[in-house]
């Protein structure tokens, strides 16, 4: 209840302070039609030269692209700039302050920064889904329904554990943020389904910096190809990279001496 | 002439020990760049691989020889001017250079050079490895070598001047302007990065002639892979040209413009 009421605060701090930049919420309509204009170039060019992209057809492959949009809105809402905050404050030192609140410190570094016009990304990748599940003509059941959802927080939560891991690396190697601005050039690689890449670069996408787990798999609960035993197996890897990442967080924090300390 | 051999000299050696002392995040920025033309690569291929080999006379040899020379020919004319330039504006760094007697786009240069040619040392048998897993086929003659090595300076000459034009917008707007971009996606689309020009509808070829985009990437790229004929590679040659020629002047243009406008923001 009292993560509930914090949750609401830092909320509310953050709606604040974008309210007094009104202008970005026009620049990020703006940057979120041109990344989806973008993604809807790219396969017309594709299926302009073939019917189906290893058994993707155009509606399933859009119904990747509304995902992508989506899980690339929930990245850039709460996760990358929360972890961004967190290195940037291991190297100035200013950690200290949030390390000494009478709260969850790991609670507190990843919900503080919400980049709110970002839900911009989440809404249009909404709608696109919505439009690609009406063109398939597919009748989405409650089942499906649930499937697609615990695939899309069981993915989040992947992605969640990984970030929070290599942010906690910085409390050893200090300067860690052009790791994090590679995962924007490694995420484009979700806007492709993952069984068309080779085995050792599905591996990497999947396990070493988990991409795909977060889009191709919510898409292919939408559209019903999604087997149960991969959705549990998802279920419990997000489930062990959670404990993992939370176990690696408290073992950073013994480590951490402060930089003024 | 020989004052400015002796500041290059000097600004190639301090950037060499710079990118020294920052190998490993070098490095990181690398693996960005090889992933994206690894992806369409693949993509392209699964294409082929479903139509019966080929896209358009594309085979999947065809597209690894393509992307990987595109990864190469990418590199070198790759450079983030734009966004180094932003910054100075935003931080009041411009006003030191400005007290130097040389003109600042000097030392851009031979620090972008000193970083293409230190980085080859990675990217070149990154390539060779990427060979051995994508089979690239090709056959490069000692002609279309000859031909392709003025195409690539000029190539890299039109993207720097272009993109440090861009930067200059830094005196008019302190945001990350829409302008930017838009010029990142046209670039990606109508450089060739995401797959041969010739692969996408005609409308949009005519467009890729008339902008400058192919001519800083795709152009060296097939002219290298012997994929232009004389005609269309008598055509390239001159419309490089044309656009160093613009960019050259619409680099000036803007320097001077903007440098009135310069109040030293923070200085």
């Amino acid at each position: 209840m009292r993560y509930i009421a914090l949750l609401r605060r830092f909320l509310q701090l953050n709606l604040l302070r974008e309210l007094a930049y009104r202008s970005n919420f026009y620049m990020q309509i703006f940057q979120s039609l041109l990344s989806l204009g973008f993604g809807l170039v790219g396969l017309a060019v594709i299926f302009d030269h073939t019917s189906a992209l290893n058994e993707w057809h155009p509606g399933e492959l859009l119904v990747l692209l509304g995902v992508y949009q989506l899980v690339g809105g929930v990245i850039n809402l709460v996760i990358q700039p929360c972890m961004q905050q967190l290195m940037r404050e291991v190297h100035q030192g200013t950690l200290d302050f949030t390390l000494l609140k009478p709260e969850d410190a790991q609670f507190l570094v990843s919900i503080r920064q919400i980049q709110i016009w970002k839900l911009c990304d989440i809404v249009l990748g909404l709608v696109v889904v919505g439009i690609a599940l009406a063109h398939l003509g597919a009748t989405v059941g409650a089942g499906q329904m649930l499937t697609f959802l615990v695939a899309l927080v069981a993915g989040g939560a992947i992605v969640y554990s990984f970030w929070l891991m290599l942010a906690t690396c910085s409390f050893w190697l200090v300067r860690v943020e052009n790791i994090l601005v590679i995962f924007q050039d490694l995420y484009q690689a979700g806007r492709w389904p993952v069984s068309i890449y080779p085995s050792w670069l599905r591996w990497t996408l999947t396990f070493l910096v988990p991409v795909t787990v977060a889009t191709t798999i919510p898409a292919q609960a939408l559209i019903g190809q999604l087997a149960w035993p991969t959705l549990l197996g998802v279920a419990l890897f997000a489930l062990l990279t959670l404990v993992l990442s939370r176990w690696f967080w408290l073992f950073g924090l013994r480590h951490y001496t402060g930089a003024s300390a | 002439m020989k004052a400015l051999l002796a500041v290059y000299r000097a600004q190639l050696k301090t950037s060499f020990l710079m990118y020294l002392q920052y190998r490993a995040s070098s490095v990181l920025w690398l693996l960005g760049m090889v992933l994206e033309p690894v992806i369409y690569l693949v993509v392209w291929s699964t294409i082929a691989g479903a139509n019966g080999g080929a896209v358009d006379g594309y085979t999947a040899g065809d597209f690894a020889a393509y992307f990987l020379v595109l990864l190469l020919v990418n590199h070198l004319t790759d450079n983030w001017v734009y966004y180094e330039f932003q910054e100075r504006v935003r931080q009041g760094l411009l006003s030191p250079l400005l007290l130097r007697p040389i003109h600042p786009i000097h030392a851009d240069i031979a620090q972008n050079l000193t970083y293409k040619f230190m980085m080859l040392v990675v990217m070149l048998p990154t390539a060779g490895a990427l060979g051995l897993v994508f089979h690239p086929t090709a056959s490069i003659t000692p002609l279309s070598l000859l031909l392709f090595l003025p195409s690539l300076v000029l190539a890299i000459a039109i993207r720097f001047l272009v993109e440090w034009s861009l930067g200059l917008t830094a005196f008019w707007t302190t945001q990350m302007s829409a302008v930017i971009q838009v010029y990142y996606v046209g670039l990606f689309f109508l450089s060739g990065q995401m797959g041969p020009l010739a692969l996408f509808p005609a409308p949009v070829q005519v467009l890729a002639q008339l902008l400058p985009f192919q001519w800083m990437l795709a152009f060296p790229v097939q002219l290298l892979l012997g994929q232009l004929d004389q005609h269309a590679i008598v055509l390239g040659l001159i419309a490089q040209t044309i656009w160093l020629c613009l960019s050259l002047a619409m680099m000036t243009v803007l320097w001077h413009r903007g440098l009135r406008r310069y109040s030293g923001m923070g200085a």
